[in-house]
């Protein structure tokens, strides 16, 4: 468990942080450090320097104005699952932050490490997915805003360039009749998520369906949105029996198998867990 | 209420553990915390390879990095001219014993196994430089399913063990078996798989070793769980040095659950290049070496049949087990699936017929050794799986057919049809005492009900033995043990009538520093924290043979309780003397020495060992000071028994298991603390839990370890347990002075049975018999599906 050697630059700004990428391609750079100081340790990864952006302030501090919800890259699960703009903006978020790791994990681990790692079993993509987050990206070319849908290209790889840096997430408040839920299914080990399934709808006075995303986690090699199943319950009264056959021929594609669990039994587990994601949306709508 | 001041009723009383204030705080110095003038570090290159032919090995880069100061091969040890090799400690008729040296020497045999080593000046060089040691790697197939490996055409793990087999053990008359099952009316059947699990003591191995070359001495500060042990072994059959020369200590060790017992090639690699280098080596393992290093448990493949009457009435029952050995025999190897295994195979059941065969099987795996229960839990899960398989087809409750097939009360002593001879318990009374606790009828009801509403809720009992205190030395002599199972004590009464208590075990999470004071508190009457208890050095205390196997209280306690003894005899003798009375009209009394009636004019024991000490005034013929010494070997195992419940509910969407409730009765014999007897049997619940539905240790066929890091190997957590409920009945052990049996085992011995059987009732809609372990979700979904 001890690391090769590397070099450790600690920017105070964006722009130094950009420049010292740019400068350096085999660096990384290091947030909370929680997925890449252990495959370090392990050897797996030996970057040449790490960049610690864990300093520059303009990466700090949850926001709210014009209708979005702004969270500096850097802030940690802890802040984001306590924090009461998110429970109000983006509860969906809140709730799957607070479902990360455990106590000493979420009070390290950031929302920008997390979506820049890409982890498919970890929890925040698919909520940012079915947040329909803006991810802001700073680079040595300047700056560009990338949606959640755009962002996740692969297993653990996104559409940040080498010398980019993820600043910012931006998330369309929600607004009224609207109603969300994380429902996770975790490995016994690692407490990553077998599945996890990211889910909101919007009703009318009425109570008919509006709008609706569902979203997984662990499922593939990216968090994936199963855009069909949920858009085939708008105008739904959004009952149980709707939802079940929502989920009913929802296929997940490029399912994921390994040791842990088959594509098969994934399949069947978003479809579990998804039903279980939409019921309680819809409740809280 | 126990009186801390004089001892009376320390024995029983649920006092706090001594040693957690140090061990909360982290004040505790393990051995990677100790640091010695001049230290360097060692680490060791392992195969990336399960099976490969070492061409050859390239170090130079190594050698030239700045801070390594040397680079060694199995050449190296060769050349130095000690054995080097890591022994078995166990001969069973006819074993292959095929040569294990301290590093690989042409063949590699597992993913890690022991290359070559680098001893440098600090860790990160240390490390750094074992990504410059170039091996040139001839690949081999490797097999890690020990059934498979047995197959004709399979890949060999030594050549000298024709279809892997390294041993072919058999117990009990197969021919009255066989006989027995051709008159049955049912049979239960099962295949079973005992999954193979990684043993995840909270401190990884380490050593740190100082070897004097002016005076020949080497001290091994080391985690073991028996030093002497270590310091045997590493003596006789690794380094060659004289036994009185080496030095093992026990620091601070964090858990071992078996894996602490045996003796690896590591640390007699720390303290080979403590003498080649001329300065203290430490080598700590990392969390990848102990999954790749510490030998493993369980790993077996089992057929096991149970024959009854038209009545239920079990009569006969035979196992053929094939179990695996990894890639060479570990210290205590063989006796796990034999005579840990197959002796056990009577269960609480007054069973006529007995057969049980099993193949020892060499697989290129990390070699599989004791882990708590070793071999027990393996046949308590054959044993009360097959007996629910047996209710099932026979269609006669779980709870009634173990009742009917009990060894009865009063059929004491009961030899068994596989060599043991249980010498007391009452199997009946734990039942009794359990279902009432977890409201068995009731329970049948609210199933029944759930059931209709498409809920699934199971319960699962296992009611079973174990053999622990393993004794007497002649015995496990007899049966292929290179070593004794007695154990030593001295008690030490000190000239102000404080007290030390030296023993032979060797506590690594235990409790033996309160436990054994209680013992000396109430044997001396003195008070509690007025004794100390030293164990793990063995420059200090008399040989023993350490802590595993529940045997600390049973052989290591009645060591103690013996010498205290003597200390009384001897306390009684000068007591007499100085009262000027006969010693048989002594009373001893809560520490004091009075003539009968006359309790005002007493001598305590820190007055008469004042008196012992000074020696002005003693007994003609008795000598000085006032201690004793003794090693006391066991007249018989003892036989821990009791009923276990498991109470689950399986999701009928994911097919995920809660368990909602586990409920232990054991019975254990007299009980010293009982707050540290909980502890034991939580944490053997826990481990159990763990085996049943979590743990798992995964080969994949190229025999690579893909469970190696704890993202992928589930230890159970907290959060996954229920609140156990706890219960005992006492069934005092006939043959020791304490009447105590083991309980570090018990809970892992017993749970892995109850959850499964609990998750097979639940799924009995489904017609489901068996599920092997871990039982996963997945597993679970696919058997209802």
């Amino acid at each position: 468990m001890y690391p090769s050697k590397f070099d450790y630059h600690r920017p105070s700004s964006v722009q130094e942080a950009v420049q010292i990428l740019a400068d350096n391609p085999d660096a990384k750079v290091l947030a909370g450090g929680h997925s890449l100081i252990p495959v370090m340790k392990l050897r797996l990864a030996a970057p040449a320097a790490l960049v610690d952006i864990g300093r520059i302030d303009a990466l700090q501090g949850i926001s709210r104005s014009n209708g979005s919800l702004r969270i500096g890259a850097c802030v940690t699960y802890n802040e984001i699952a306590n924090s009461a703009d998110v429970q109000a903006a983006a509860p969906l978020l809140a709730e799957a932050a607070g479902q990360i790791g455990d106590r000493q994990v979420r009070y390290r681990g950031t929302i920008g490490g997390n979506l820049s790692h890409a982890d498919p079993a970890s929890d925040l993509p698919a909520a940012a997915l079915a947040l329909g987050a803006t991810l802001h990206v700073a680079g040595s070319g300047g700056s560009r805003s990338v949606s959640a849908s755009d962002f996740f290209v692969d297993l653990m790889m996104t559409a940040l360039q080498a010398d980019e840096i993820l600043t910012e997430v931006e998330i369309p408040a929600a607004g009224a009749g609207t109603g969300s839920a994380y429902v996770k299914f975790e490995h016994p080990a690692s407490g990553y998520a077998l599945c996890g399934a990211a889910a909101v709808v919007t009703r009318d006075a009425g109570g008919s369906c509006t709008g609706a995303s569902l979203c997984f986690n662990g499922v593939s090699a990216t968090a994936v949105s199963a855009a069909d199943a949920a858009s085939s319950l708008v105008g739904s009264d959004l009952s149980d029996g709707a939802i079940d056959s929502a989920l009913s021929g929802m296929s997940i594609p490029d399912a994921t198998g390994d040791m842990f669990a088959s594509a098969g039994y994934r399949q069947e587990l978003a479809r579990a867990l998804g039903a279980q994601a939409l019921r309680t949306a819809r409740d809280r709508a | 209420m126990a009186d801390e001041s004089n001892g009376a009723g320390v024995f029983g009383s649920s006092i706090r553990r001594r040693e957690d204030p140090e061990l909360i705080t982290g004040q505790a110095k393990y051995t990677d915390d100790l640091q010695l003038s001049g230290m360097v570090y060692c680490t060791v290159l392992r195969s990336d390879y399960a099976h490969a032919k070492i061409n050859g090995i390239d170090a130079s880069e190594a050698e030239a990095l700045d801070g390594v100061i040397a680079v060694y091969t199995a050449k190296d040890i060769e050349a130095s001219g000690v054995p080097g090799g890591i022994p078995v400690g166990w001969l069973l008729p006819d074993m292959k014993i095929p040569e294990h040296y301290m590093l690989a020497k042409d063949t590699t045999r597992y993913v890690g196994d022991g290359v070559a080593i680098v001893v440098a000046e600090d860790q990160y060089t240390a490390h750094d430089a074992l990504d410059l040691i170039y091996v040139d790697y001839d690949p081999r197939d490797g097999v890690a399913d020990p059934k498979k490996a047995t197959e004709d055409g399979a890949p060999l793990v030594h050549d000298e063990a024709p279809n892997n087999i390294a041993f072919d053990w058999e117990i009990g008359d197969k021919e009255q078996t066989d006989a027995a099952f051709a008159n049955a009316a049912h049979v239960a059947s099962l295949d079973i798989v005992n999954n193979r699990l990684i043993p995840n003591a909270m401190e990884p191995r380490a050593a740190l070793a100082d070897y004097n070359s002016i005076t020949g001495e080497l001290t091994l500060y080391m985690t073991t769980q028996n030093p002497h042990i270590h310091r045997l072994l590493i003596s006789l059959a690794s380094l060659g040095l004289p036994e009185h020369k080496i030095r093992v200590i026990a620091p601070e060790v964090g858990g071992g659950f078996g894996s602490k017992i045996h003796h690896y090639a590591d640390e007699a690699i720390a303290a080979w290049a403590s003498m080649q280098v001329g300065r203290p080596v430490k080598w700590t393992a990392t969390r990848t070496e102990t999954y790749l290093t510490d030998a493993h448990g369980r790993d077996h493949v089992t057929h096991g049949e149970l024959a009854m009457d038209a009545d239920g009435r079990f009569i006969g029952l035979r196992v053929d087990t094939y179990a695996a050995m990894g890639a060479y025999l570990s210290t205590f190897a063989p006796a796990v699936p034999t005579y840990l295994y197959g002796t056990l195979m009577s269960g609480e059941y007054d069973l006529p017929a007995i057969h049980c065969h099993v193949y020892g099987v060499f697989t290129h795996t990390v070699p599989v050794d004791a882990y708590r229960g070793a071999g027990r839990p393996e046949a308590t899960f054959v044993v009360e799986r097959l007996v629910d398989e047996a209710a099932r087809v026979s269609g006669i409750d779980p709870a009634e057919i173990r009742r009917r097939n009990f060894v009865s009360p009063d059929a004491f002593p009961y030899q068994t049809q596989v060599a043991l001879e249980y010498d007391s318990g009452n199997y009946e009374g734990a039942l009794d005492k359990a279902l009432e606790a977890i409201g068995y009828d009731d329970f049948r009801k609210e199933q029944a009900a759930a059931r209709d509403e498409g809920r699934y809720l199971g319960i699962g009992l296992s009611t079973y033995i174990e053999a622990c205190g393993l004794a007497p030395s002649a015995v496990v002599g007899s049966l292929g043990a290179q070593a004794g199972q007695w154990e030593s004590a001295v008690v030490r009464v000190h000239a102000t009538g404080k007290v030390t208590v030296y023993s032979g075990c060797s506590g690594h999470g235990q409790g033996h520093e309160t436990t054994y004071a209680q013992i000396v508190a109430s044997a001396l009457g003195v008070p509690y924290d007025d004794i100390d208890v030293i164990e793990g050095d063995s420059g200090v205390m008399p040989h023993g043979w350490g802590t595993y196997g529940s045997r600390s209280a049973a052989t290591g306690g009645s060591a103690i309780a013996s010498a205290a003894e003597k200390v009384v005899d001897k306390a009684r003798t000068i007591a007499a003397h100085l009262l000027e009375a006969a010693e048989e009209d002594l009373e001893f009394e809560d520490g004091n020495f009075f003539v009968k009636g006359s309790p005002d004019q007493a001598q305590s024991l820190p007055d008469v060992a004042l008196q012992a000490y000074l020696a002005h005034n003693l007994p003609k013929g008795i000598e000085p000071a006032l201690e004793a010494t003794s090693f006391y070997d066991p007249a018989n195992f003892v036989f821990p028994f009791g009923t276990h419940i498991a109470v689950v509910e399986v999701c009928a969407t994911t097919g995920q298991v809660d368990l909602k409730r586990y409920l232990a009765v054991d019975d254990v014999g007299n009980v010293i603390n009982p707050m540290i007897v909980d502890g034991q049997v939580h944490g053997g619940i826990a481990q159990g839990v763990g085996q049943s539905l979590y743990e798992t240790a995964v080969y994949d066929d190229g025999a690579n370890l893909l469970s190696g890091t704890m993202l992928d190997y589930a230890v159970p957590k907290a959060h996954f347990l229920p609140s156990f409920e706890t219960d005992r009945t006492v069934t005092p052990c006939p043959h020791n002075p304490l009447g105590v049996k083991g309980v570090g085992e018990a809970g892992t011995i017993a749970s892995p049975a109850a959850v499964v059987n609990a998750v097979v009732d639940a799924l009995s809609p489904f017609g489901v018999n068996h599920i092997d372990m871990p039982v996963t979700s997945e597993k679970v979904w696919n058997a209802m599906n």
